[in-house]
Order: C-alpha cells, then sequence, then structure tokens
C-alpha cells in the first residue's frame, strides 16, 4: 500500500507545531497502524530526521497508552479498539490519513503526538480509591458477599484504560465518561458506598479543576471508547453527585 | 564459588515467616517519617509496595518510564491469580499451593520463599476485595473460582479476561490514596538510569525526566527495584515495547548479582509472527487450550500446500492430521504445561511441519469442542436429532460464549474467523523467571537494594505456573518487602536524610551522562531497532526454546560482536535534552546487549534441562526434559566483573527438605 | 450562578430542568395554539385566560421568562466554556462518525430559536404589553384570535415559523432525552422514554407548523 500521512510535529509544549506531509509505500495490511509508524519512523532515522514521537506501551490494547486522533476518530475508523489493534487493512492504497495527538486544553501536547494526560491521574488521586490500608488484615474476602449484578456492573466500569478517547472524541473535551467510570466501580460495590458522597464531590471537583469541558450528551465517547465503557456511568455520577451535593 | 547466606530463618517450614517477622526489627512509626524510600517500577509489586511503605509511614518516591503508574505492564495479565483460599473445598491449603509451584518450577526454587508466597496468598484476596477490585463472582455474590494450569484444584481468582488489570488498578488507587496524603511523589516518563552506591550501600539513583532529559539526583535510605523482567532481549516477546532490564542490569553493575538469567518462559499459545515488521507478539490465554486441539497436517507436503495457499486446514481429513500433543502426551493431552507444550510445537516446525507463510506456526483447533457442545446443547433443549448445522450453530454460541473476546481479537489481528478456519498459533517470549538474586528479605546483594516481582528470581524457579505471576507480585508488594526492609531500615534511623552532593552521586552522575553522550555522538550507522532486531534473531535462534552448547557458543560470540558494533556505530537522532524515544530505547538495548551474553554464559553452564531452560544435549529418548539435581540443584548467580563473559559464578544450593525431587511427568 | 452553579454536573443539571420547563410551556402553548385550528371561541377563551389570569400573569410569566434568559444565557455560557476546553481545535474532525447532528450543534439550534423568539415577541408580546400596560385598552376577550391568525398572512412570516420550528425539532430531538441523562436518569426505561421524546420532538413542532401553514393557506 501506498499512503499519505499528514502527521502532526510539535518539538516541545512551549514550541508551535504543524502538520507535516509524509508519503509512505510497503505498508502491508497485517501491519498494525502503530507498526506502520514504526515503519516511516525507521526511514525517518535512516535519513537522519527525527522520528515522530508517539505513545505506546503494551501494543495490546489494555494499558491505555496509545491515543492519535486518525481521521477525525481517536483510535481512528473502527470500534472498540485501540490504536495499537488498528490495523492497515482498514485502509485502502492510496489513502491519506490525518494523525493528530489528542486535542484538549486538560492534554497540553508533550512533544508530537503525545500528550501529558496526568489530569487524569489528579482526578484519580482526589478519591478514585477505597480508604482501606493495605495491610492485610482486612476481613474474609467472603465475608462482603456482592450481588453479581453489581460486581459485573462494577467491574464493567472498571475495565477502563485511562486512554482520554473519550475526551478527545468529545466536541467538549469533557472528561466525565473517565470520572464516571471510576465513581461508577465504586459506587456499585459495598466496599465503595462508605465513602461514595466525598469521593463523588472530590473527584468532580477535580475534574472542573483540570479544565475539561462540561458533558452536553453527545455519546461520542461512548462510541469511540475501546472498552464500551456506558453512558449509564455517567448518569450515574450525574444521580450521585446530586444526591452528594443536596445532603450537603 | 562462594557460598553466601539467603537469611532463610531457621524452624518449620509453616513457621519460619511467622517466626522471622517476630525476630526483624522494626523502625517506630516517628522515626518512619525520617526515611526515604524509593521505588522504580509501578506494576504489581511496585505500586503495592510504594502504597504500603508510604502507609506505614515512610516518605516514598516512585519512578516508571510510562505516563502514569497505571500503564505497568503487570496490566496485560489476563487469566488469573492463584490463592489458597479452599473457598471451593477441594483439599487446597498452603502446602499444595507450595507444593504445585515448586514442582511446576521444576524443582528449582528455593522452599521458604515459595512456602511464604502461599502463606500470604490468601489475604492478597481480602486485601483486593476490600479495595474494591471486583472479581468475578457466583450468583450467591461470594468469589468464583476457575482452574488453571494443569493443577488439580480451583484456586484461580479472576476478573474475566483482565484480572492484571483489575490487580494492577487496585495497587495504583492505593497509591492515589497515598499521592493524595503526600507520602508518595510519583515521578512518571522518569527513568532510572544507575544506583547510587554510598560506603557500599544503596543510597539512590540517577533518573532521567523523559519530557526534558533532564538528568536528575534522588536519595533514599533505601531502593526497590520492581521494573518487571526482560523477555525483551528477544526483542518480539509478549512484553510492552518499554519493558526493560536498565534498572536491575544498573545494579547489577553495581554489585547486585543475576540469578539464573537463561530461566525464559516461552507461552505455547500466541499469534504467530506475520512477517519482518513485526513489533510484538500477543499472547492468547491459556484457557483456550481447554477446549482447543492443537494439530499439524502429517504429510509434509499437506503443510506445504497450507503454507502456499493451495489448501486449506478444513480440506484436510481427521486422518491426515496429528494431534501431536494427544499423541505424545496422553495423560494430559493438550494441557501439559505451557514449557512442553512450547518444545512440542517447535519440534513440528522445525520438522517442516508448520502451517503459516513462515513456516512457523500450528493449528489450534476448536471444531471438536463446537461438535462436542453443539451435541450436547442440542440434547438439553429437547433436541434429539439435529443436523449437522444446527449442531454447528449451537456449538459455536456455546464456544462465542466461553472464548468470545479471544476469538474476536484473534480475527482483528489475523483478519480470519476462528470459527470456521482453526486459529494459528506459536510459542512466544513471555516471562522471565530469572533476576536480581535476592535474600529471603527480597534484599539484594547490595545491602539496601531490594527487588521485587518478576524483576527478581525467586518463587518461581525454572519456570512459572500460570497465575502465579499477579500472586507473587502483589505477596512481595503488599507483605512481604514492607516489614522484611524494616530490618535493615532500623540502623537508619540516625543517618538523616541522604545528601545528594556526595561524591558518589557526582561519580553516577557523570557515568550516565558520559553514557548518553556517548550513545548520542556514536557513528551513525544504523538505527537502535535494527540492533535490538539482530539481537532478537540470535536469542531467539540461540537461546530460545531449544539450545545447545555450539549455539549457546556461538550467541555468546555473536552478542559480544553486535555491541561492540552497536556501541560504534548506533545511530540516535534528536537531542537528550527533551523527549527522545530513540535515546531511550539506545540505553535499554544497550544493557539488553550485555545482558543477553550473560543468559547465553548462564543457559551453557547449566548442562541440564528444567522448566523453560532445554538443552539439547540432556534430554531422554523420548525428547523430555533431564534434570541433573547431583549437579545443578542450585541457582547460579552471578556477579558483574565489567565484562559479561567473565562474570563470577556464585552457587546458591537448593535444600527439599519438604519435598521430594521428582522428575515431571506428563504422559 | 455563584456557589450553587460552580461544577460541571450542576450547570448541566440547571440546564436540562429549564429546559424541561420549556418542554412544559411548549406543550402548553401548542395545546391552546392547537384549539385555534379547531374552534375560534375555544382559543380566544383560553388565550384570555392566559393573558389575565393573574396566577398565570404574575408568577408564570416572570418564571417562564426567567426560564427562557436562564436556558439561554447557560447554553451560551456552557459553549464557551466548552470551547476554552480544547484550546487548539483540530485539523480533521470526525464528530458525524460518533454522534448526531443535533447534539453537536446546539448551540446553533438554540442561536435560530433565539431568533426566533425576537420575532415572537415582537409581533405578540410586545403587542400584548402595549396593549395591556402601555396603552392600557379595555379587555376584549375576542380579539386573540384575529390579533393570531393575522400574522399568519405574510409568507415570509410563515417560511421563518417553518425553519425556526424545524430547528426546534432539532433541538428537542436531541436536548429532550438528553436532560434525562443530565439528571442521572439513565435505565430500562430509558429506551421508551426516548422514543417519546423523539415523538414529542417530531410531533408539536410540526404541530407548529401545521397551525402556522393552516391559517396561512385559509387566508389566501
Amino acid at each position: 500500500m501506498k499512503l499519505t500521512l499528514k502527521i502532526w510535529r510539535q518539538e516541545n509544549k512551549d514550541t508551535k507545531g504543524k502538520m507535516v506531509t509524509y508519503p509512505i509505500d510497503g505498508i502491508e495490511g497485517d501491519m498494525s497502524f502503530l507498526e506502520m509508524l514504526d515503519v516511516l519512523n525507521e526511514e525517518l532515522v535512516e535519513k537522519g530526521e527525527e522520528p515522530v514521537e508517539f505513545d505506546h506501551d503494551c501494543r495490546e490494547g489494555i494499558c491505555g497508552m496509545c491515543s492519535l486522533q486518525i481521521n477525525g476518530e481517536p483510535h481512528g475508523p473502527n470500534r472498540h479498539i485501540t490504536t495499537c489493534q488498528l490495523h492497515m487493512r482498514s485502509f485502502k492504497d492510496g489513502d491519506t490519513i490525518v494523525i493528530e495527538p489528542f486535542r484538549a486544553k486538560a492534554f497540553p501536547v508533550v512533544k508530537d503526538l503525545i500528550v501529558d494526560r496526568s489530569s487524569f491521574d489528579r482526578i484519580q488521586q482526589a478519591g478514585g480509591y477505597v480508604s482501606v490500608n493495605t495491610s492485610g488484615n482486612t476481613i474474609d474476602a467472603n465475608a462482603i458477599p456482592v450481588n453479581k449484578h453489581d460486581a459485573d456492573e462494577s467491574f464493567n466500569a472498571a475495565t477502563c484504560i485511562g486512554c482520554g478517547a473519550c475526551v478527545a472524541a468529545c466536541k467538549n473535551a469533557s472528561a466525565m465518561l473517565f470520572t464516571s467510570a471510576k465513581v461508577s466501580q465504586y459506587a456499585l460495590l459495598p466496599q465503595g458506598r462508605i465513602e461514595a458522597v466525598d469521593r463523588v464531590k472530590a473527584m468532580v471537583r477535580q475534574m472542573d479543576e483540570e479544565g475539561f469541558g462540561n458533558c452536553s450528551n453527545t455519546g461520542a465517547c461512548e462510541i469511540e471508547c475501546p472498552k464500551d465503557i456506558s453512558l449509564e456511568n455517567i448518569a450515574r455520577m450525574n444521580r450521585e453527585y446530586l444526591m452528594a451535593t443536596t445532603k450537603g | 564459588m562462594s557460598v553466601f547466606d539467603s537469611k532463610i530463618p531457621e524452624g518449620p517450614l509453616a513457621d519460619k515467616w511467622t517466626k522471622h517477622k517476630n525476630d526483624i526489627n522494626l523502625v517506630n512509626p516517628a522515626n518512619k517519617r525520617n526515611i526515604d524510600v524509593i521505588v522504580v517500577g509501578t506494576g504489581l509489586a511496585g505500586g503495592s509496595a510504594a502504597a504500603t511503605l508510604a502507609e506505614l509511614g515512610y516518605n516514598v518516591k516512585t519512578f516508571c518510564y510510562q505516563d502514569s503508574p497505571r500503564r505497568a505492564h503487570s496490566i496485560a495479565a489476563q487469566g488469573g491469580i492463584n490463592a489458597a483460599k479452599n473457598y471451593q473445598g477441594d483439599g487446597d491449603s498452603n502446602y499444595r499451593l507450595f507444593y504445585d509451584t515448586i514442582k511446576g518450577g521444576d524443582y528449582r526454587s528455593r522452599e521458604a520463599n515459595v512456602y511464604r508466597l502461599a502463606e500470604v496468598s490468601a489475604n492478597i484476596i481480602d486485601q483486593c476485595v476490600a479495595q474494591g477490585v471486583p472479581f468475578a463472582r457466583e450468583y450467591g455474590g461470594l468469589l468464583d473460582n476457575r482452574s488453571f494450569g494443569g493443577v488439580l484444584v480451583s484456586r484461580t481468582f479472576y476478573a474475566k479476561g483482565q484480572t492484571g488489570q483489575q490487580l494492577l488498578l487496585g495497587a495504583y488507587s492505593a497509591m492515589n490514596r497515598q499521592i493524595n496524603r503526600g507520602k508518595i511523589k510519583a515521578y512518571n516518563r522518569h527513568e532510572m538510569m544507575d544506583l547510587v552506591l554510598v560506603d557500599g550501600k544503596a543510597r539512590g539513583i540517577i533518573a532521567r525526566d523523559m519530557v526534558t532529559g533532564e538528568i536528575q539526583r534522588h536519595s533514599a535510605h533505601a531502593v526497590v527495584l520492581a521494573s518487571g523482567g526482560y523477555g525483551n532481549v528477544f526483542f518480539l516477546s509478549t512484553n510492552a515495547m518499554g519493558s526493560n532490564v536498565m534498572a536491575a542490569w544498573r545494579a547489577h553493575r553495581r554489585g547486585a548479582y543475576f540469578a539464573n538469567p537463561c530461566y525464559t518462559q516461552i507461552h505455547p499459545t500466541c499469534i504467530p509472527v506475520s512477517g519482518e515488521h513485526q513489533s510484538k507478539l500477543t499472547l492468547m490465554s491459556e484457557s483456550l487450550r481447554n477446549d482447543g486441539r492443537i494439530w499439524v497436517p502429517k504429510k509434509q507436503e499437506d503443510a506445504i500446500a497450507i503454507r502456499e495457499g493451495r489448501k486449506k486446514p478444513t480440506d484436510l481429513s481427521e486422518e491426515e492430521r496429528d494431534y501431536y500433543l494427544e499423541r505424545r502426551y496422553p495423560a494430559f493431552g493438550n494441557l501439559v504445561p505451557r514449557d512442553v507444550a512450547s518444545r512440542a510445537a517447535k519440534e513440528r516446525c522445525d520438522a517442516g511441519f508448520g502451517v503459516n507463510k513462515t513456516g512457523e506456526a500450528v493449528f489450534l483447533d476448536f471444531s471438536s469442542a463446537i461438535e462436542r457442545y453443539g451435541k450436547e446443547k442440542a440434547f438439553t433443549s429437547g433436541h434429539k436429532n439435529p443436523t449437522k448445522e444446527e449442531i454447528t450453530k449451537l456449538g459455536k454460541e456455546v464456544v462465542e460464549a466461553k472464548y468470545g473476546n479471544l476469538f474476536q481479537m484473534y480475527e482483528k489481528i489475523v483478519d480470519q474467523n476462528p470459527y470456521e478456519t482453526p486459529m494459528m498459533i506459536y510459542p512466544a517470549v513471555h516471562y522471565t523467571m530469572g533476576g536480581l538474586w535476592v535474600d529471603y528479605n527480597l534484599q539484594t546483594t547490595i545491602p539496601g537494594c531490594y527487588a521485587t516481582g518478576e524483576a527478581n528470581f525467586s518463587d518461581h524457579g525454572a519456570n512459572r505456573l500460570g497465575a502465579s505471576a499477579l500472586m507473587q507480585g502483589l505477596a512481595d508488594g503488599y507483605f512481604v518487602l514492607p516489614y522484611t526492609i524494616g530490618d535493615y531500615l532500623a540502623d537508619d534511623i540516625r543517618t538523616g536524610k541522604i545528601s545528594t552532593d556526595s561524591p558518589e552521586f557526582e561519580a553516577t552522575e557523570k557515568d550516565v551522562r558520559e553514557r548518553i553522550d556517548k550513545l548520542m555522538n556514536a557513528g551513525g550507522k544504523h538505527s537502535v531497532d535494527y540492533y535490538h532486531k539482530k539481537l532478537g534473531k540470535i536469542m531467539w535462534n540461540k537461546c530460545g526454546m531449544a539450545r545447545n552448547a555450539q549455539g549457546l557458543t556461538e550467541a555468546i560470540d555473536e552478542i559480544k560482536e553486535l555491541r561492540e558494533d552497536f556501541w560504534a556505530n548506533v545511530k540516535v537522532t534528536g537531542n537528550a535534552a527533551s523527549k527522545n524515544a530513540e535515546l531511550e530505547k539506545a540505553g535499554r538495548v544497550a544493557d539488553f546487549l550485555e545482558l543477553g551474553e550473560l543468559f547465553a554464559k548462564d543457559a551453557l553452564h547449566r548442562n541440564e534441562s528444567c522448566g523453560g531452560h532445554f538443552r539439547e544435549e540432556y534430554q531422554t529418548e523420548e525428547g523430555e526434559a533431564l534434570r541433573d539435581d547431583e549437579n545443578f540443584k542450585y541457582v547460579a548467580a552471578w556477579e558483574y566483573t565489567g565484562n559479561p563473559r567473565e562474570a563470577i559464578l556464585h552457587k546458591e544450593n537448593l535444600e527439599f527438605k519438604n519435598i521430594e525431587l521428582k522428575t515431571r511427568s506428563y504422559k | 450562578m455563584g456557589g450553587l452553579l460552580k461544577s460541571s454536573i450542576a450547570r448541566k443539571v440547571a440546564m436540562a430542568l429549564s429546559g424541561l420547563f420549556l418542554v412544559l410551556f411548549l406543550f402548553q402553548h401548542f395545546s391552546i395554539n392547537f384549539t385555534s385550528v379547531i374552534c375560534q371561541d375555544t382559543f380566544n377563551e383560553l388565550s384570555h385566560f392566559m393573558g389575565t389570569n393573574f396566577f398565570v400573569q404574575a408568577i408564570l410569566q416572570p418564571i417562564l421568562i426567567f426560564g427562557v434568559i436562564f436556558h439561554f444565557i447557560m447554553g451560551f455560557v456552557l459553549e464557551i466554556k466548552n470551547r476554552n476546553a480544547r484550546t487548539y481545535s483540530y485539523v480533521k474532525y470526525n464528530g458525524a462518525a460518533n454522534s448526531s447532528w443535533m447534539s453537536r450543534n446546539m448551540i446553533y439550534s438554540g442561536a435560530v430559536i433565539l431568533a426566533f423568539l425576537c420575532l415572537h415577541f415582537y409581533d405578540f408580546w410586545f403587542p400584548e404589553i402595549s396593549h395591556k400596560y402601555i396603552h392600557r385598552l379595555p379587555e376584549d376577550p375576542t380579539r386573540y384570535y384575529e390579533e393570531t391568525v393575522v400574522k399568519f398572512k405574510d409568507l415570509w412570516r410563515v417560511i421563518l415559523y417553518v425553519i425556526s420550528f424545524i430547528f426546534l425539532m432539532l433541538h428537542l430531538l436531541h436536548g429532550f432525552s438528553s436532560s434525562f441523562q443530565s439528571m442521572g436518569w439513565n435505565n430500562k426505561y430509558s429506551k421508551g422514554l426516548r422514543g417519546f421524546t423523539v415523538a414529542f420532538a417530531i410531533i408539536i413542532p410540526l404541530g407548529f407548523i401545521f397551525i402556522a401553514l393552516f391559517h396561512y393557506f385559509n387566508q389566501l
């Protein structure tokens, strides 16, 4: 396959960036999208140019490190996968592919296609945990039965990989899906209920402070989420938040 | 060849840990506030250790190369975590878990450590449930278990196919709680470049801020290395792209012994390599072997026809197929342990029966399972005379319910429908049992430098059982290290803050800077990946699933040559004072190029076959591994001398007082 | 809009509540208007009641006006905040791939409705105020029908009317059901509710359009 890549290049967070066009040839359908970028980078290094920096690590869709806005969609045109699981057979010979970093005020560009998602960490630090000591002197695991339906729902919310596709897809760069997934995971479990009121307030406050936009229920986050995290989580967080604030 | 102290407590096996906890020194809470601990790596072992240390009151600094602690590669573990809870009432016990782990490790691990692991395993589950880890549950609301990897009980706790993710996020949440309290300071996108020793003790690290390129000095009273394994020495593995040996190897160069580097686990069910461009291998859960049957064609011409696309696997009749695992191991069949299954696949492919383009793949076929399940389903739903189509349809539904997500993953990568045509699989490097040598306290041979999780060597011997890596990481981090480290730190309560202005910090920083300069200014002929791929080829061909003296001898020289070429001719673009992925890779590959040589040396010296280490010279007539307990019942701990091939061997003899040494048989 | 509406979620809920209130009003407005197609007297009666009842005039009307203004101001405030949340926009943004046009363009459909409301106020509300409070003309319970119908003589106004209600439809198609999600209402009934809101969003604006066209063609 022969392709034209239009890639965002930016030296660091303080400099201005621009789109640069790279033609590339010899791409096979079996390559993953990131392997295609590897090929490009290998060529750039051969030429003595600086390769394109992008985040990636596990390359099997679970670590959440890879990002990329590909042709206007986070993780590219396919559903329920991350960029590292996108294969080049999803593109045609002669295609032009526009590759940009995830864009949000709360995700400043670090270099080229790498963004700083530490705002997500700070939201989690604000309350995304159960305050138990890690001493192991807890009660027996089976002393806390959990309704299977709730446990499964909680698990589904907990499968969020924190990649930021929800923010990237949202026209408002809102982090509601991400935040609500963590709020939901704990809200659905008896262990997490105890601190539910404080947790939702603290996490929403941090989310707002980080400069994410408001949710306007477009549903783009749910569609683009590689892990299929449901919008129900956002509704649940809204509900939890309302109850928490009205209770005081 | 010295005998050195592994500090195993005296007394009966089952009492050792309790006794040890009673005997070791403690640091009082007020003093803990004056003590700093550095944790390198934030996976299960590092994240849990950091959280617990901070909770105990120490000031903790964590370092990880990823943009968040949550990305550590522990996250990719699929199947589950073992714990001797005996919730199923099937006769599980600490001893049984201990026994299975020692046996699975082919009798090359330390009894006391493994028993302690089994002992604390139950605590892990309690802890994680209290933290809100959403394990799979039964309808009654209690925890569910599955069985795993050939053991005789159901002791594996799981969260669908994402157990590692859920446990890691649990540890990450515990870390977050401490970060929020100000007890942990997290340095993300920071890489440990070297270990700083002051008066022979580990007193800090030199780190590089990967965004700004800044070289930083960080001091502490102790340093914990939880930096994972070194599978990426093979270039292609199921490890994350960034997984590296730098932290462990730097410690090794500073005096920490490196134990059993040749023990590598090759996982039998991975998606085969599709071409030269491949960057990484993807694991398909071991659970697939419960229902899939592994085969290659009986006749070589059929294999060639399939490779060239002239025949389809479904064209071959039952008689034309060779279900080689069922043939060789009638008792365990497709469920033999990982090392055995991997070697058998390699044997068939080497003999010319491989089934994909490259000839390095075997089939994992679900058609029998589909038929069996289909019949069963039809029968139970009152359908006594189903047609073949109905059976297939019902069978596919059952298989989808069990393995749907894995089948989907396979289809995404390979673009073939595994319900219609058999999957192709091939073994891939997955886990490294070797690592930094540690004593019972998890301390390396450098005082004050500890190693936990995959980075140490201690618990899995020559082969790890499924669902045990998560158990070990969390056991070390939550329940072992935070206490044993107190024994060492108790002497440090009057030390005060460690200065980073000492000549030792100065000198180590200088070393780091020189090394970076050298990489940046090398000849500029070939990219870092060029060397990494070459190293990977040598490792895979000569130190892979089957090794022999000749290949290993060649490998030692080839790796040395490659390393010299690397330092002379590597090309690192960009500059060192900014984000530079090429420089990061170069530093890691440089260390792999040293480790690789030691790896081959270790494999060459171990004249036996055990677990993941298979020497072709040492096998039975039927091609099974031949262990030599008389001469090799020891841990090989290597001391760095400046040149990997001249590393000095220290032996820690393994004593088996509570278990009888036997030959593993799966016939 | 200080403390109470500081958080993003509180703002969203306020947006949803004011929107739902306006939906209720819209339904009420439609019901009365629709009587103009059926029976002139009923229409006059109802209009007269709404125009003179103390409760409606002194309490509901100010709430309504506050609701309208609040919904608009909050809409614009949120839009500005949301735009600021992405300082640097994408070169290529394929919103159509993951969300409906309506949901992404509430600000535009809202702005058209706002413009229409100005026309509507100019047409009806100002004359009404002037009738009642400036010129203090005597009460005439039968004037409403004529006053209303005469407005639909001009083709341009009818066209504007139709366009505006199409935008209202688009606005409601997203906004109505979305307001329940904002308030945390997403459960097994949501699918049914969604069906109802879609039906409402289509039928009510079409009804208004029908009324306008009815009177226009009646006067040709």
